[in-house]
């Protein structure tokens, strides 16, 4: 069970730190070196913009006001689900992010896919046989996959698919041959640390009385492995699966680029490229909020199906 | 006396820590995957020190009837798109990701450290205070906040440092504060305390050398995650900008060259990979040694 004070002070705690990052993201805006006003109208117009045309642009973003009220105005709006207006097509940057938030879902479920394919029987493979060879190997791979470039294994991915082999697309979205590439591409990086999750999770259950108990009873091996063991191996696995939220969305950010997906990352990147203030403040804002919320639902879910997890403890 | 008392204890603790030191130094020894990953470290240390000295070519010097020449004993990683040798490129490569990694760890551990020291020690709002901090910095992933601390200042590999460095340093803070709140009540430190030793010498001399070993864990880990962050800003094109040649910067070069000219893409990519593996096999072996109790955690960067 979870008490009501953890509770209310992970939520104080996860409110604070939201603020925090809302006051982080406003703030992004001035590290521009110079003026944004005559930086971004500058590259809208593609030419040197007039005092006139800057001071317009001042006064229709309300960039003329202090810094504070500034920043008070954009978290009003934000409260009541204004993200802004993009500079570039006057479209309500609300929108531009609906518009690609189920591309990006897409891809990190099916990412999310391809890693337990991936990890759950080599994590479990490699706890039963622990020290062998297979062992070895096993994370030996998860090792080989967590320092491999994503973007590298892109590029591998695209040699041998479509350039070699002549199946599935080299870049889009639409279909579920599109998704095939991108998936592996951030779904694999993904595998090898939840590898060493299963192995590590595997291991403890396996050391547990329950597991001796039904060996006991006289039950098969491969029962006692897969019905008792790896059933209970997977609770922290699972759980932890939601925090590897944030290394999606960084790997989404290479995989989209790469294979010219509409999605939060490539949203990101052409904002960032383009100057485009409101779209990057709006992704950057809910990039975060989206993650502090599952860490935060994470740690509630672990603390619940373990009850061993000390309460109020310092969360690892 | 108290100074000199103390330091009398402190030498006592040094030297168990040797004896200690040298059992995990044979521990490390022992398994070959460790000897593998310090090999592979120290052989590329010494190809990005000595990079410039053994290039065969100068790595912007174009040869334009040379053009995507395959690897021969001439070229042995083949040329690029304007004649240069891929692998004069790719050894002064090595000395910028080995330079930015080093520099990058270092701002993010010396930053870190000296945040989570203060926020143990002091304990009370400056905790409270510094561990919201720490919370914000890891409310962002990582390479989104550096993609877009990179972007707006603009497209500079300095500016890719900038954004590294300040991305990353909470870690250490959250694991050096761990360490010294549980150091902190040890009777040593108690003992020290009473014998009125100053705070910044207890924070120095007994509760810092506590955390060296996870904290050199974390920072070996590091190397090999910034120089992925390093080379994945510049691939997407906020870094290095060409000509430089920049392992990211080359890789991106090599996309439309992927089947006729392979090596121009997988040279590169073939460097970054086996550099972060270096720092993760090390890292790993490390870690068994130095950080039994497992605080710091392997994690995939982009």
């Amino acid at each position: 069970m979870i008490g009501y004070d953890y509770l209310a002070s992970r939520l104080a705690t996860s409110l604070a730190v939201t603020f925090g990052v809302s006051v982080v993201t406003y703030g992004l805006i001035f590290l521009t070196p110079g003026d944004p006003a005559e930086i971004i109208l500058s590259q809208q117009l593609d030419r040197q913009p007039s005092a006139a045309e800057i001071e317009a642009f001042r006064a229709e973003h309300g960039l003329n006001d202090p810094v504070p009220v500034q920043y008070l105005n954009w978290l009003t709006d934000v409260f009541r689900g204004d993200l802004g207006t993009s500079y570039y097509s006057d479209m309500p940057v609300s929108t531009l992010i609906i518009e690609v938030v189920p591309f990006t879902l897409e891809l990190a479920l099916a990412a999310m896919l391809v890693a337990l394919v991936i990890s759950i029987p080599a994590g479990v493979v490699s706890a039963v046989n622990r020290g062998s060879p297979i062992d070895h190997a096993s994370q030996l791979g998860a090792l080989l996959g967590v320092s491999m470039p994503n973007f590298w294994l892109a590029y591998l991915l695209i040699l041998l698919f479509p350039l070699t082999l002549g199946v599935l697309p080299v870049a889009g979205a639409g279909s579920v041959g599109h998704l095939v590439l991108p998936a592996i591409t951030l779904g694999s990086g993904m595998a090898a640390v939840v590898t060493r999750l299963v192995r590590s999770s595997m291991l403890e259950v396996l050391d547990e009385a329950y597991v001796d108990t039904a060996r006991a009873k006289g039950l098969r091996e491969r029962i006692v492995v897969y019905k008792h063991a790896l059933r209970n191996a997977l609770v922290p696995v699972v759980t932890i699966l939601g925090l590897q939220l944030g290394t999606l969305l960084n790997g989404a950010v290479v995989v989209e680029i790469i294979f010219q997906r509409p999605g939060l990352g490539s949203l990101l990147v052409d904002a960032v490229f383009e100057r485009n203030y409101p779209v990057v403040q709006a992704v950057t804002l809910v990039t975060a909020i989206v993650f502090v919320a599952t860490n935060l639902l994470v740690d509630l879910t672990y603390r619940y199906l373990d009850p061993r997890v000390q309460l109020g403890g310092e969360t690892a | 006396m108290i100074a000199a008392l103390d330091t009398i204890v402190t030498g006592l603790r040094r030297r168990y820590r040797a004896v200690r030191t040298s059992r995990a130094l044979a521990a490390f020894f022992a398994n070959p995957l460790n000897v593998a990953g310090l090999a592979i470290v120290v052989t590329l240390s010494i190809a990005a020190v000595l990079g410039p000295v053994a290039a065969p070519y100068d790595p912007a010097s174009q040869d334009l009837a040379n053009r995507l020449q395959p690897p021969t004993l001439a070229h042995p990683m083949g040329t690029d798109q304007l004649g240069r040798d891929v692998f004069s490129r790719l050894l002064y490569g090595a000395r910028l990701s080995f330079g930015i990694a080093v520099a990058v760890t270092a701002i993010r551990l010396v930053l870190g450290t000296a945040i989570g020291l203060l926020a143990g020690y002091a304990g009370g709002w400056v905790d409270e205070f510094l561990m919201r901090l720490v919370d914000i910095q890891l409310a962002f992933p990582g390479l989104v906040l550096a993609l877009v601390v990179a972007g707006i200042l603009g497209p500079s590999l300095r500016n890719v440092m900038l954004a590294l460095a300040v991305v990353g340093w909470a870690s250490y803070a959250r694991l050096v504060r761990g360490s010294v709140l549980s150091t902190k009540e040890r009777e040593f430190v108690k003992a020290a305390r009473l014998m009125g030793v100053s705070r910044i010498r207890i924070a120095v001399r007994h509760l810092l050398p506590n955390v060296v070993g996870p904290v050199i864990v974390l920072a070996t880990m590091n190397l090999g995650t910034v120089i992925l962050g390093t080379a994945g800003l510049s691939f997407i094109g906020l870094g290095a900008q060409p000509p430089t040649p920049e392992w990211g910067t080359m890789l991106s070069a090599g996309r439309h060259h992927l089947r006729g000219a392979w090596w121009l893409a997988n040279a590169p990519g073939a460097a970054i990979m086996l550099t972060v593996f270096g720092f993760n096999l090390l890292g790993d072996g490390l870690r068994d040694v130095l950080d039994p109790n497992h605080d710091t955690t392997l994690e995939k960067p982009t």
